[in-house]
């Protein structure tokens, strides 16, 4: 999509900015070890953690790697693992 | 030359300044008073006022706020004018990449004062020259007159849909703002003739929301900065363009990149910019009366820089002089580090040599000029010193 001078844009930009770009390590969920305590998507401080049929998972179009989610869980169920792209 | 316009008065340089700002039809003015820029922003004050002029004049608490005011107030679709000097052009430093980078086809008249510290209040050029890379153009005057004028062609170079990037126009601090001299002053209908309403393809509107200068990741940010370069490359057409309708409207034409005084057949040209012009044409009158080939290209525009424009006119002379009235601590100075960089891939091998002179206020004379002119023949020989700070007063250090 071609950009407009000036950083123009129009309204929802961040539906087609994916800020995910940004991460380094990519959480990874054992959904076994997972008690469904949704500490995770309470601490997400990008809020994109959501349930999808019952499993927390994070959305990796935004998701920047941060480890929060990983710290948090008393399940140790999250592991931070090197992404390379 | 014929004059077109018949309105000639003895006026200072800032009121007749603020007069081809009301021509321009600010619909918001925002500034705060420094010196010596403090008489244009007063006049404009006191035409609204008065109901001359037809502008928002918003007071503010500094200059970050001023600049940062007409982001939004040209967003939304008004012409809007600012204008400052020195410490307050560096209180704008960030505002200024805000401004350029959403695209924002403000102008803004710097009255060129020293930087401190130490504290001076006098006339040089490292305020404007300091910010050479912050995206604006920037359009330096000889005169009151050139001021005037390029302040109505700035507006049109900055609003033309391909440019779309904001515009300083550099007057020399009290050498031009406090003058007085005779000055054709605008005709409000050539004016207008001159610069139609602005009517930008985009502007904030509730009704039709969208964000400017918004958020680039790597992806994209390259390819902004690269579209400000492309739009300066052709402001390089429009500003000679702009100069050249001008010239059709009003009479008047200087150069639109630049221009020539003597310089056809000169050995050794003189190169530099702003107010200092006036006294290198009155030493090479006396230079030429004794026979001696010298010349001047007075740079208008700095950015856009034109690399071409300077190569085609500066290839016949055997050696070159740059004056200017800034330093760039660490690193000669802008204007002689720019020409350098622009003759470096071509085949032009005359020497040049840089002079930093008139810091702080300092006069420079015909005296300084000649000597100048002497050390620049004196480098076709070989260059003992290709960067010096004129009348170095070494007594005192």
């Amino acid at each position: 999509m071609a950009i407009k001078a000036g950083s123009l844009v129009d309204p929802c930009s961040t539906r087609i900015t994916k800020t995910g770009a940004w991460r380094t390590f990519v959480p990874v969920v054992d959904h076994g070890k997972c008690i469904k305590c949704s500490l995770c998507e309470i601490y997400c401080p990008e809020g994109c953690v959501h349930q999808e049929e019952g499993l927390f998972v994070p959305d990796l179009d935004y998701c920047k790697g941060c480890s929060v989610c990983a710290n948090e869980c008393p399940r140790m169920a999250i592991t931070m693992v090197l992404e390379e792209k | 030359m014929s004059e077109k316009t018949t309105n000639m008065k003895v006026v200072e340089g800032s009121y007749a300044v603020a007069h081809a700002v009301m021509c321009c039809r600010p619909d918001v003015i925002s500034a705060y008073p420094i010196t010596p820029q403090t008489h244009i922003v007063e006049n404009l004050s006191q035409m609204v006022a008065d109901g001359d002029l037809d502008s928002e004049f918003l007071t503010v608490d500094s200059e970050f706020s001023a600049l940062s005011v007409l982001i939004g107030a040209s967003a939304c679709g008004a012409r809007s004018y600012s204008s400052t000097t020195s410490q307050g052009l560096a209180l704008m430093y960030e505002v200024l990449y805000n401004v350029s980078g959403m695209r924002i086809p403000i102008v803004m008249n710097v009255a060129n004062r020293a930087i401190g510290a130490p504290l001076n209040i006098w006339n040089d050029q490292q305020d404007a020259i300091g910010a050479r890379d912050v995206g604006w153009i920037q359009i330096y005057a000889e005169d009151v007159q050139e001021a005037v004028d390029a302040t109505l062609q700035a507006y049109k170079i900055a609003e033309d849909a391909q440019v779309r990037t904001p515009v300083m126009v550099c007057m020399d601090g009290f050498v031009l703002t406090h003058v007085y001299e005779p000055v054709h002053l605008l005709d409000k209908e050539l004016a207008r003739e001159f610069l139609p309403d602005y009517k930008p393809a985009n502007i904030l509107d509730p009704a039709h929301p969208m964000t400017f200068g918004a958020f680039a990741d790597p992806s994209t940010f390259t390819e902004f900065r690269y579209q400000q370069f492309e739009a300066q490359q052709k402001a390089l057409v429009k500003i000679e363009d702009v100069a050249r309708e001008f010239e059709e409207t009003f009479g008047r034409y200087y150069g639109g990149l630049l221009d020539g005084y003597f310089l056809d057949d000169a050995e050794t040209v003189i190169v530099t910019l702003g107010s200092v012009v006036g006294t290198i044409k009155d030493a090479i009158d006396d230079m030429r009366s004794a026979g001696k080939k010298v010349g001047l290209l007075k740079l208008r525009s700095y950015r856009p820089f034109p690399v071409q424009a300077l190569r085609k006119a500066l290839k016949n002379a055997n050696c070159i002089a740059v004056i200017e009235k800034d330093v760039s601590i660490g690193c000669e100075a802008g204007l002689v580090t720019d020409l350098k960089s622009a003759f470096y891939n071509s085949n032009i091998r005359t020497p040049i040599i840089g002079f930093v002179a008139g810091l702080g206020g300092r006069d420079i004379t015909i005296k300084d000029i000649k000597k100048i002119v002497a050390r620049a023949e004196a480098s076709r020989k070989g260059i003992e010193s290709e960067f010096e700070f004129l009348n170095l007063r070494t007594e005192i250090l």
